[in-house]
């Protein structure tokens, strides 16, 4: 059983990761996939360009605690997790989470862990671009109650 | 020496991302040098000072105030993440 991080700056191509997770055993019966991408309104304004920045070396191992995690809670046969960086515009995919199990149960209950951990510990931020200028987005107070969830 | 990084908002409040303090005895925590930017005032006393959310992190991995530093380790200050 594999899985695969990437953080990088290229866009990724949705379906061949699907396709190579799906198939890469035949003991596999479910792939789950997330796609979180950018819109073009956030908080009631337009949002033009947005420009992910992570901290290098520690993205990839938060990451790859969060699937550490995820395998441990759950039987799991395969994740791929990519996060674009720099620049995106609108409908652009900023991330991706696919996860294959033999069973689907498993394979929506740790897309949407992954995620909404990711969400919480994995050191990325965003920047808008707006008509009336640049800020920064704020971590959302749901998010943080999203990760109460989890606990046990 | 301590690498000290700076990401984000954080560092355009700071004017810098990346800074080398000197692995001194008082510095040996987390907190302690959050004290000794503080110190430096302006822009400084406002990251620092406890009223805005900071996280941290020691050679990559989430820290708090209270984790020990030693010389050669690679601090991080930022905001609450919001990537996903």
């Amino acid at each position: 059983m594999s899985n695969r991080i990437s953080v990088q700056a290229e866009p990724f191509d949705i379906c061949a990761i699907q396709n190579e997770l799906r198939s890469s055993s035949p003991a596999v019966g479910a792939l789950v996939t997330f796609i979180g991408q950018m819109r073009d309104l956030n908080e009631g304004d337009t949002v033009e360009t947005m420009t992910l920045e992570h901290y290098p070396g520690m993205t990839e191992k938060a990451l790859q605690k969060i699937l550490d995690k995820a395998d441990e809670r759950w039987q799991l046969m395969g994740i791929r997790v990519v996060h674009r960086v720099g620049e995106m515009k609108p409908l652009d995919p900023i991330v991706l989470v696919a996860v294959a199990s033999a069973h689907r149960g498993e394979a929506f209950q740790a897309c949407e862990f992954i995620i909404d951990y990711l969400k919480t510990r994995a050191p990325f931020w965003k920047k808008e671009q707006t008509p009336d200028g640049e800020r920064w987005v704020d971590a959302r107070h749901s998010d943080d109650q999203t990760e109460e969830r989890w606990k046990r | 020496m301590i690498k000290v990084l700076y990401f984000a908002r954080l560092r355009e409040q700071l004017g810098t991302g990346e800074e080398q303090l000197e692995k001194a005895d008082d510095l040996a925590t987390v907190g302690a040098v959050m004290e000794r930017l503080k110190a430096r005032g302006g822009p400084w006393a406002e990251v620092f000072g406890g009223d805005q959310p900071l996280l941290m992190a020691v050679n990559q991995e989430m820290a708090s105030t209270g984790s020990a530093l030693q010389a050669g380790d690679e601090l991080a200050f930022f905001p609450p993440v919001t990537g996903g």
